[in-house]
Formats: structure tokens, sequence, C-alpha cells
């Protein structure tokens, strides 16, 4: 797989470490870093410090019946099973969001066409897919969009993204995605509700909390 | 937890069981949860630990950041009431021939990181803690402490900056 060039931010990186993201850009982020070798250690790295908090921390008594209740359910709980390893198209933290297995695709203009996987108060998040070659008519956005490649590659006046990209986008950014030939462009988009997380967008432009 | 994970031996999980589960029930409490809350996170991620034992990589993670990491996802879980995104499970080949050095690399990382937590005033530590324990964004970090956001920021930051220059070395060139 080739690397990624374009990374989660700081400020995504440390909202989605606290828990802090709507769905859709946590579920964009966690895909990003199933891709992303350099920033799944850095998001690795961001766990060190809790781990040691934790282990330098005293213990307070737990109930009595805590430890042999868990000792309990050793037995019950699956045993590991040997999930495959496989490269496969589709990221770990989407795949766990199709019930069926497979994407709900509907063809939504010539050569192109979207599965909708979530669309609600705290957002959208779909996969797009555009045929080789095709430019997406010019658009503005209505709040934060992240867009995630999944398959091909695209350019536009920011640049050119391919396999494992993000692209972080706001409302300032106007632009016309051209897929490169080839074979179609697959991308998963999560957007936010403007109005419902307009506090998020100061925080996703300003780099704070940094590891 | 090498012993968890190659034997599924349960004595050293009740081991494991008896250092972390107190430490967490501290942290956990401390930093807003209640007691019956804390011990259910506690149980949630103890069992998470033994079922995924076979992913723990000791060349990857030192055992309190993989429980630190577990626990904190089942918290989030419990407080956002949705099953929170996580990354792909890594599989790693064990024919590395340099685990051992791998190994004492990340622990001589982890033993400076700790040095420098140790030192940390404990105002900033109490802050830092709240970051990784407590549900809090940072807008519920003011309310609860009565802090002005711009001087919460710039303790995280200072405590951050500290450790920063010891994180630097975690993260692969
Ligand atoms: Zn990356
Ligand atoms: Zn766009």
């Amino acid at each position: 797989m080739s690397t990624p060039r374009h990374h989660i931010t700081d400020a995504l990186m440390s909202l989605y470490r606290l828990g802090g993201l709507p769905t859709p850009f946590a579920v964009t982020v966690a895909a990003h870093l199933s891709l992303c070798n350099e920033c799944r250690a850095t998001y690795e790295a961001s766990l060190v410090p809790g781990g040691l908090l934790l282990e330098m921390s005293d213990g307070t008594p737990l109930s009595p019946e805590l430890k042999s209740s868990v000792m309990g359910m050793l037995d019950d709980s699956p045993s590991p099973s040997a999930t495959s390893a496989d490269p496969v198209l589709l990221p770990q933290p989407v795949r766990a969001l199709l019930a069926e297995g497979e994407p709900n695709w509907r063809r939504v203009a010539p050569g192109s066409r979207q599965a909708i996987l979530q669309n609600d108060s705290e957002g959208s998040l779909r996969l797009l897919e555009f045929a080789a070659g095709q430019t997406v008519p010019e658009h503005s956005h209505g709040g934060n969009e992240l867009t995630l490649i999944l398959q091909g590659s695209f350019s536009d006046v920011t640049g050119t993204y391919r396999v494992g990209d993000l692209q972080i986008a706001d409302d300032t950014l106007d632009h016309a995605p051209k897929a490169a030939p080839g074979m179609p462009c697959i991308c998963l988009a999560a957007t936010d509700a403007p109005l419902k997380f307009r506090g998020l967008i100061p925080r996703l432009l300003q780099p704070f909390l940094r590891i | 937890m090498i012993a968890i994970r190659d034997r599924r031996d349960k004595a050293a999980f009740a081991e494991l069981f008896d250092h972390f589960a107190p430490r967490l029930k501290s942290v956990l409490v401390r930093n807003g949860a209640s007691d019956t809350e804390a011990e259910d996170i506690i149980q949630d991620a103890m069992l998470t630990l033994w079922q995924k034992a076979h992913l723990f990589d000791a060349r990857r993670a030192q055992v309190s950041t993989w429980i630190y990491q577990i626990a904190r996802n089942r918290q989030i879980d419990r407080l956002r009431k949705t099953t929170r995104p996580i990354p792909a499970d890594l599989f790693t080949s064990g024919e590395d021939t340099n685990q051992q050095d791998d190994i004492f690399a990340l622990e001589q990382e982890a033993d400076a990181l700790r040095r420098a937590l140790a030192e940390l005033p404990v105002k900033q530590k109490e802050i830092l803690e709240k970051a990784y324990f407590s549900d809090a964004t940072h807008a519920e970090i003011r309310e609860d402490t009565g802090l002005p956001l711009g001087t919460i920021k710039s303790r995280i930051r200072l405590g951050l900056d500290r450790l920063r220059h010891e994180l630097k070395h975690l993260r692969p060139s």
C-alpha cells in the first residue's frame, strides 16, 4: 500500500482520543488510523501517558465480589477468533457499521453512486464512488468535511489525494475534485451538522492539546 | 501479559487484575465516575483484555498503555451510549528477531516519560489526568474547576510541552 501523505491534524487526533468527535468523524479518523502507520504510531504514543498515570496512581479498594465475578466470566467469554488480516477495500471501522456486510449502493448521477452509512443529527457518513476521470461539479461545504480515499485518487485545488489520504475541508473550500483516470475513485466522506457542532469548528482549525 | 496471551493463564490474569483494577478505580472515581460506574468499566475492560489478549504486542505497547486504551474505550462507549469506532486490530508476525531490543527500547522511553510525569507539579498532573480519564471536553473542564479556559489551556500546554520532548522519541522516525 502507498504511504498516505495527507494526515489527521493534531486537534482531530486529540479530540478522537478524548471521545469528543461526532460519530461520522470518529469513524473516518479510526479508518485513517487503520490505513496509516504514521498516524497510528502517533496515536498509540499518545496513549502512553494515560497508561503511566494509571500505573503511578494508588489503588482504591474494590467491592469484594468484583474479582470473583470477573474471574467467573472468563470461560464464558468468546475465545479469540482468528480474524482475517487480509487487506480489504473497506477498513475495519467502516465494515463494523455494515449490517449486511455489503454497502447499499445507490446511483446518484451517471458514473457515480453513494451508500449512506449514517445521516442524523450528528452528521452524515457515506461512501462515494466516482468514475475514473470524472469531475465533481464545483461546490463549497456547509460545514466541516473529512474525506478518506479508499480506492483510486482525486485532485483539486489543494492537491492530489491517494489511498489512505485524508482531506480536511471546511466552509472556506471551493473545489471541483477530479478522479484520476484508471479506476473509479471511492471515498469515505463525513460531514458534521453545522448548527449543532458549530463549537467544534474553531477546535478543528486550532491545533490544541497536541499529543 | 505474555502468559495470558500465550497460555490463557488465569493466575497471571488474576495478578494483573490485582495490580490494575484498584488503580483504574482510583483514577476513574477521581475523575467523575461513581463507584458503580467505575466497577462496571473495570469489569468490561478486564474481560475485553482477556478476549483480546492475542493481539497484545510488547514491541508496540506497554501493558499499562494497553489496559488504559481498553478501559478508555469502554468508558467512552458507556458515556456516549454507542460503540466507539476503533482502528483495525494490528496483527504482527512473530518472526522479528529484534523483539527483545524493541521491547527494551520501548521500556526505556516509557521510563523517561514516567520520570517526567513524576516531576510534574500536582496541579498539572491533576489536569493531565483529567484529560486522560474523564469525559471532559475542555469546556467541561472549565465548568468543573471554575478556572478560565485560557489558564487551563496554558497549564495543559505547559504540562504537555514538558512531556512532548520525551514523547517525541516514542514516535518512530
Ligand atoms: Zn496519517
Ligand atoms: Zn467537496
